[in-house]
């Protein structure tokens, strides 16, 4: 079971780890100041395997990567959104976060619900419904099923494309 | 047979590329600063491959200069070290990022430039296609001089007529921001073009690509005129050639901006589209007003302020810092008079880079203050404190403001 922590549209990367706390590259440091301006719960209240869901075009503004990282630190398992922002889309596969794109589910889902998330086939249950997210474009399958963009280019190279 | 983008990545590929394709290209420059290095440096480290090309990369200091904490001096070593074990050669402490790889004639037409920073998509103002991306899509540049794209579908933004004084690029862009919303061109490019753009020169030009990102886009092109093929040619030392978009190009939208009557705009906390006419928020108190940054710290902006301020003073509600984009723009500036006009007028001129955009240094906000700023995004606690809120303005709006304290029709200081 995944708490879900609900958010609005717009989520930019400053309110997923602010400038300030951002001067590093810190793990655990970075968790621990994640969202911490626009929800003040989450980082004390955040427990592993937590999801964010949130409205359209999530994660737009800079390119610090340090805003997936510290979502992962933060103990998120994966997000849900009917859209996101594309830098942070690109960050998010390549350091092992899991995106989905499921409108429906967004929908459906208030904070503080119960959710079960099958990142693989893509499958989320909330309030006794089952909604099936977006299928990944191939290509960026792969890069995710590699573990991140290093990993592929590790194993494959550009010719894996 | 293509937009702009499609042009550069035929060009580059040496094939017929559409829309929509997934494609890796070869990068002509990678660029990172000093608030995204070091994180790349982690992921180009755990590749363990030498780097493609020391000359092709490029580490700017601008986010965090001089350094303002033990924190922030303690990252500039590991950036330092990362420098010297891997001989780069273009290092840069001399203003932001996006100014002074233009500058320094690393930006040309036709190129394919990535930055770890979200406003790369600046360097479509000279008709390359530059794009922001994370540390560590950037490292794998770093090690392999290539990278992966979807290549994307283009919105032509038209714009024409032209602006009444006291009205700038600035205002046209956060109008089309209004227009197009902050996630209306996602996973697309703009193309900016129109009797309007092709009369702009590179300062106009740069603040209308650096500006492409809030709307969502992967970059913000313009066709160069002779004028920009001939600032290349002096700045990089070679020739350059210029892109074109065909007469048959596809695109996904057309928006067509007549600017003939538009006023100066001003984009209210705290999302970049929820812009106004001046009018509707004059008289709204600001605490600080701040004139720098990629989108508007450059020689032309800090003319046009200190034409509004020379001879006034700074309203003793209020206060004004000013940080240039550049050393070189700080010393037109100097040389011009323009500093002197905006130190005696009461503002505090803060060293070249990127100052409190980012909310770090140089002139933060305090709990409840509101700032208006000439810079690109009005995020909450984008500039200090959670609590206090940003307008964003042109340069001469914001030398308006600072002269009464409160948000100010800069025609009013028209001669
Ligand atoms: S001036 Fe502001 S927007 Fe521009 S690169 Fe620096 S921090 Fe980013």
């Amino acid at each position: 079971m995944s708490r879900v922590w609900k958010l609005h549209a717009n989520v930019n990367t400053d309110e997923i780890i602010p400038g300030r706390y951002n001067v590093t590259t810190d793990r655990s440091q970075l968790g621990r100041y994640c969202l911490c301006e626009v929800r003040p719960d989450f980082p004390e209240n955040v427990k592993p395997g937590d999801i964010i869901v949130a409205e359209s075009n999530f994660g737009c503004g800079s390119s610090r990567e340090h805003a997936p990282v510290a979502l992962q630190a933060a103990g998120i398992k994966a997000v849900i959104a009917p859209t996101f922002a594309r830098i942070f889309y690109r960050n998010a596969i390549n350091v092992g976060l899991p995106l989905l794109i499921c409108p429906e589910a967004v929908e459906a889902a208030g904070d503080g619900d119960d959710a079960e998330v099958d990142i693989e086939s893509g499958s989320i249950r909330v309030r006794q419904q089952t909604y099936q997210a977006a299928p990944v474009p191939p290509f960026v399958q792969r890069i995710a099923e590699a573990g991140g963009i290093l990993e592929f280019i590790r194993r494959y190279g550009w010719e894996g494309i | 047979m293509g937009t702009l983008i499609e042009e550069i990545f035929s060009r580059k590929l040496d094939r017929r590329v559409h829309a929509g394709e997934i494609v890796v290209a070869p990068v002509d420059y990678a660029m990172s600063h000093d608030n995204t290095t070091p994180l790349a440096i982690e992921s180009f480290e755990k590749l363990n491959r030498p780097l493609w090309d020391p000359d092709r990369v490029i580490v700017v200091f601008d986010h965090m200069v001089p350094a303002p904490t033990p924190q922030a001096a303690e990252l500039h070593q590991r950036i330092r070290a990362f420098i010297a074990a891997n001989g780069i050669t273009k290092v840069f402490t001399e203003g932001i990022c996006h100014q002074v790889m233009v500058e320094k004639g690393l930006v040309r037409p036709g190129d394919i430039v990535v930055g770890a920073d979200s406003h790369s998509c600046t360097y479509g103002a000279l008709g390359a296609f530059g794009t922001g991306m994370g540390s560590t899509d950037v490292a794998v540049v770093f090690a392999t001089g290539k990278t992966w794209f979807r290549v994307p579908e283009t919105i032509r933004v038209n714009i024409s007529g032209s602006l009444r004084p006291g009205v700038f690029a600035k205002d046209t862009v956060l109008r089309l921001a209004a227009v197009l919303g902050v996630d209306g061109a996602t996973y697309q490019s703009l193309e900016f073009g129109g009797p309007a753009v092709e009369a702009m020169g590179l300062s106009d030009r740069m603040t209308l690509s650096n500006m492409a990102v809030e709307m969502g886009a992967k970059a913000g092109l313009i066709e160069p005129s002779q004028g920009i093929l001939a600032y290349v040619e002096d700045r990089s030392g070679g020739p350059a050639s210029t892109v074109r978009a065909t007469p048959d190009a596809r695109y996904v939208r057309t928006v067509d901006l007549d600017i003939s009557s538009l006023e100066p705009q001003v984009a209210c906390p705290s999302e970049v589209s929820n812009v106004v006419d001046v009018g509707s928020v004059e008289g709204e108190h600001i605490d600080q007003v701040f004139i720098g940054t990629c989108t508007n710290g450059r020689f032309e902006d800090l003319q046009q302020a200190a034409s509004i301020l020379s001879g006034r003073r700074v309203s003793p509600r209020t206060r004004l810092v000013v940080t240039p984009a550049s050393s070189e723009v700080y010393l037109a500036a100097l040389k011009s008079g323009a500093i002197a006009a905006l130190v005696q007028a009461g503002a505090q001129i803060t060293t070249p880079g990127c100052g409190p955009c980012i909310g770090r240094h140089q002139g933060v906000l305090g709990a409840g203050e509101r700032g208006l700023t000439t810079q690109n995004r009005n995020f909450r606690g984008r500039m200090g404190h959670p609590d206090s809120q940003l307008f964003l303005a042109s340069p001469a709006t914001a030398a308006a403001t600072a002269v009464e304290g409160v948000i100010t029709d800069p025609r009013r200081f028209l001669s």
